[in-house]
């Protein structure tokens, strides 16, 4: 019955050259990019959409950040400010850090860690990628036409009357929320569907499993925001009346609303970071995955789990206090299956022999950074003291902790990881070393003295300040200019890695997964032949070869399918 | 006849990163379940708006739906449910080549659906015309069995709750206009102006008058005879469910066309039906919508 | 009757067809003539099961999940347990609250 399908595209020779013939030269052109339905080149193009929303946050960042270098006012109204701290955060929320890591490695990985030729519905997929410059241009638009100060979560009634552009970026952030919600949709069906021969649900690499778990989260989550978007500016248009109290609405329904999104979207955040850590910890600890069914159903744990604690945002807002109770008691719950990962990752690391490479080094920061932002999240969702730091700059230090410290640091992770994979080139180690330490001071000092500053009763999103929290301000202010420094020179080596790096090897890491089975970079096709999967992380499996400075299997049949018919 | 199944691999184009035709089907049809879980979560949320407000003010749900026509709104029901059987049999026609077949079915799906919008449209209007809109709109002009005539007493003319209904109602106008108010106190019962543009079209509702309050019914009576504080929730409740599934009609109607352009170009004489399934889930996806909305707006007692 | 073939998808019948639709009027006629008798609290839940019975017909015959690989049933039904989860804890708050909302005050916006 085989002759009977054609296929579209056949499977190309072996052995041509990547440096040539690869997924980045196949077909040329911009519309070729465009229009291209290569999950390769989707992720790439994803990858510099996203950090130039990364650029973007970053400098609402800088500027809020100097503004607050002295109090009252610096270099800024204290309207201009308000926009600048909504800006920061819709930017970093809805262009940057949501899309963030399963759009771009996501995307990119996930069919080669399947041995596959594309994710399930490529067409999907793109459409995924146009509905994100859709969102993004609106969101861009409506900072241009006059930008939103309501704060990044539109609480009402404020939102609902403001004259700033809510409506556009609410507009924005929905049509975002189709992008994701199609994304997590595609990954699930993949999964599902297309493992190879022997990849059975306990064999898949942790790094899917985590992906799958934010797919889940990502479909079930976001559609509520989009009604929630949907009714603010049905509200701002129509009057519909819903959250407006002198219309007869109610404005507390709205927190809950955003926040049976919002939180599972934190999740969303750290998931595929936590996804990328089970990588990076065993390849370059030489060792295989320690507990690996513990991380796989924490993941699934915490993609469950993340549905039943949003009131934990709401402790003061007229919530009832029976609620308060119950969503206090399960948040506890929640951070119990982030435990059990870190504890896995530490077995890994234990007795192995540990290579401090870039991406090592911004796994073990990681562990650090995630390991303060997560309990400081206990502290939030303890009632009692949650009433004291709400709404101070120790719930920002600790969402950072665990969104810049975990998320952003596991992705610059990832991204050093698979660079040679994507780009065939290989980095400056000793530039992406000091890069990796300028980042880990310049955050601490951010941050760190946040954490102090609220607990002291600074207040967040505020414009002015008492004298005695300056030094504090002023500490975090030249912690973000050290930050931006670091990122600069990322770029730096990074860009320069594209048109002077050494060429990679297909497998420069030794790590087992079967996207180190082709080429540095694929060819469009990705894989040569049908693969088979093995032990995702049978480190031993793999040997040094000199003669092509990268790692090779000592059975290269083994991940081979066993081919019943001709090619 | 009873059909027989088509060969799956008979000439069915297979993209070229599946293994076979199967795996490419079953694909699809995950997806689109994992999509109709979204759009339940979607529309939930105002399901949740509902329970939310109902639980904590049935009185104005009780009060509101009256002016639904529970008769417009089963036949509305009873329309979807004949373009769930059309659809359905779509699909069957797809699978088994009936091409013929195929394209009727499409067709009375879409009229079924035009039909369920030129019902909603009828309704709309009635709304429209009595005022009887979302809270920003909300003004209502209502009609009792008296006529207005100029000896018509202020008294007569008001209603319980009703000053306070016409005050909210202005101020939400202003407020609708996205300028920043002060919302002020609402506390003095202030006398609604004689409403000389009212008209005498009778409400929505058969049987009970509209909201008389000129003597016929005490409100110990007939509860809704008194408007409730609030009562514009109901509407725009009313309008927020029923409009965002009108939306979703639209797109069911917009990829029923689609399919029938595929049909009319000879894309289904292979027997490649998964684009019909695929479309068909999604509508039945909007039937079932309708079912409970069907019984949580027309059906209160 | 439906259709039970070796292939690798199920055709329903013409029969199962017009036979699930009657079971759909059936129980639209039922839930209006429900609606118009007086159960008091009863009623919501008699009209919900109905509406239920009817979902479930439409979902099992006509959206062929009868036949289907029971993974598909298992992600539609997934997304009513997390929407009763935000509809149960939101109703649960909102109840508690309300008690002590005043009714048509909201704080001055302006000024």
């Amino acid at each position: 019955m085989a002759e009977a399908i054609e296929k579209s595209v056949g499977a190309g020779p072996g052995g041509s050259d990547p440096d040539t013939d690869n997924y980045l030269t196949h077909g040329k052109g911009v519309l070729s990019w465009l229009f291209t339905l290569d999950h390769k080149r989707i992720g790439v193009m994803y990858l510099v959409a996203i950090l130039g929303s990364f650029f973007l946050g970053g400098v609402f960042a800088l500027a809020l950040r100097t503004e607050l270098w002295t109090p009252g006012q610096t270099i800024m109204t204290a309207d201009t400010y308000n926009k600048m701290f909504t800006l920061h955060g819709a930017v970093m929320i809805f262009l940057f850090i949501i899309p963030g890591i399963p759009a771009t490695l996501g995307n990119f990985v996930l069919p080669l860690m399947l041995g596959a030729k594309d994710v399930a519905l490529p067409r999907l997929n793109l459409a995924s990628f146009w509905l994100w410059l859709t969102g993004a241009t609106v969101a861009v638009a409506s900072i241009i036409i006059g930008a939103v100060d309501t704060g990044w979560t539109f609480y009402t009634p404020y939102s609902t009357t403001t004259t700033t552009a809510v409506t556009a970026m609410t507009l924005g952030a929905f049509i975002l929320g189709f992008s994701s919600i199609f994304t997590g949709l595609n990954f699930i069906v993949t999964i599902h569907k297309m493992r190879p021969e022997g990849m059975t649900w306990f064999r898949m690499p942790l790094f899917l499993w985590g992906i799958y778990s934010t797919a889940i989260i990502q479909v079930l989550a976001t559609p509520v925001l989009g009604i929630t978007l949907l009714l603010l500016v049905a509200e701002r248009t129509l009057g519909v009346g819903i959250f407006d109290p002198s219309l007869g609405g109610d404005p507390v329904l709205y927190q809950h609303f955003f926040w049976f999104y919002s939180h599972p979207a934190v999740y969303i955040m750290i998931l595929p970071a936590m996804a990328i850590m089970s990588e990076l910890i065993s390849t370059f600890s030489g060792k295989h995955i320690f507990g690996y069914r513990f991380i796989a159903w924490s993941s699934i744990a915490i993609a469950l789990l993340s549905f039943l604690v949003w009131g934990h945002h709401m402790f003061t807002s007229g919530q009832s206090s029976l609620t308060n109770m119950i969503f206090s008691a399960l948040t506890f719950s929640v951070a119990i299956p982030s435990a059990v990962k870190v504890f896995n990752w530490l077995a890994t690391m234990y007795k192995g022999s540990i290579r401090l490479a870039a991406p090592m080094l911004y796994a073990l920061s990681f562990l650090f950074l995630f390991a303060i932002g997560g309990l400081t999240g206990l502290f939030l969702g303890s009632l009692s003291t949650d009433i004291h730091l709400h709404d101070t700059y120790f719930v920002v230090a600790h969402f950072h902790y665990v969104m810049f410290g975990g998320t952003v640091i596991a992705f610059l992770g990832g991204i050093h990881y698979w660079w040679p994979k994507m780009f065939g080139r290989m980095y400056s180690e000793r530039w992406a070393q000091v890069s990796a330490l300028l980042v880990f001071v310049g955050f601490n000092l951010t941050f760190f003295t946040q954490f102090v500053m609220g607990s002291h009763g600074m207040p967040r999103r505020y414009y002015n300040y008492l004298e005695k929290f300056t030094v504090y301000h002023q500490a975090s202010t030249v912690g973000s200019y050290i930050l931006a420094v670091g990122f600069l020179i990322m770029a730096g080596y990074l860009l320069h890695s594209l048109v002077a790096g050494e060429k990679a090897p297909a497998n420069p890491w030794g790590a087992a997964t079967l996207e180190w089975e082709t080429t540095s970079p694929p060819p469009y096709y990705n894989f040569a032949h049908e693969m088979r999967a093995g032990d995702p992380y049978d480190l031993d499996a793999m040997r040094w070869d000199p003669a092509t400075g990268g790692y090779v299997r000592k059975d290269p049949s083994s991940v081979l399918a066993s081919s019943g018919e001709a090619g | 006849m009873a059909g027989h199944a088509t060969t799956p691999q008979e000439g069915l184009r297979v993209d070229h990163h599946f293994e076979n035709a199967d795996q490419q089907y079953q694909s699809a049809k995950l997806g689109m379940w994992v999509f109709l879980a979204t759009e339940i979560l979607f529309f939930g949320g105002l399901f949740v708006a509902y329970a939310v407000y109902r639980s904590n003010h049935p009185e104005v749900f009780i009060f509101g739906h009256h002016f639904l026509d529970k008769n417009l709104g089963a036949l509305n029901t009873i329309i979807l449910i004949c373009s769930s059987l059309t659809a359905a049999w779509a699909v069957r026609a797809a699978q088994l080549k009936q091409i013929g077949l195929l394209k009727l079915m499409l067709v009375l799906t879409m009229l079924c659906a035009f039909g369920f919008m030129g019902v909603k449209a009828v309704e709309y209007n009635a709304k429209w015309k009595h005022g009887l809109l979302w809270a920003g709109s909300y003004d209502p002009h209502l009609d009792h069995d008296e006529p207005i005539t100029e000896s018509t007493t202020d008294e007569e003319l008001q209603v319980p709750g009703a000053e306070v209904e016409a005050e909210v109602a202005s101020q939400a106008q202003r407020v609708g206009d996205a300028d920043l108010v002060e919302s002020e106190v609402v506390s003095e019962s202030t006398v609604v102006d004689a409403p000389t543009d009212r008209s005498n079209i009778a409400s929505a509702a058969e049987g009970p008058t509209g909201l008389a309050g000129a003597g016929e019914h005490g409100p110990d009576e007939h509860a809704i005879d008194i408007e409730p504080a609030n009562a514009q929730t109901f509407f725009s409740i009313y309008f927020l469910m029923t409009g965002l599934h009108g939306i979703h009609v639209l797109g069911g109607i917009g990829a029923f066309l689609w399919l029938l352009w595929c049909a009319q170009r000879g894309d289904f004489a292979t027997g490649h039906f998964t684009r019909v399934d695929m479309v068909a889930l999604y509508w039945h996806v909007v039937d079932l919508i309708w079912i409970y909305l069907f019984l949580l707006l027309y059906l209160i007692e | 009757m439906s259709d039970h073939e070796n292939s690798f998808v199920h055709i329903a019948s013409v029969k199962l067809l017009l036979v699930v639709w009657i079971g759909l009027m059936f129980g639209t006629w039922l839930t209006v003539a429900a609606s118009n008798v007086d159960l008091g609290p009863l009623n919501i839940w008699i009209g919900l099961g109905i509406a239920t019975a009817k979902a479930t017909l439409v979902a099992l015959f006509y959206m062929h999940l009868r036949w289907d690989k029971p993974f598909n049933a298992f992600v539609f039904l997934a997304a009513f347990f997390f929407l009763f989860l935000f509809i149960g804890f939101t109703m649960m708050d909102t109840a508690h609250y309300q008690v002590h909302v005043i009714p048509g005050y909201s704080p001055g916006m302006g000024g």
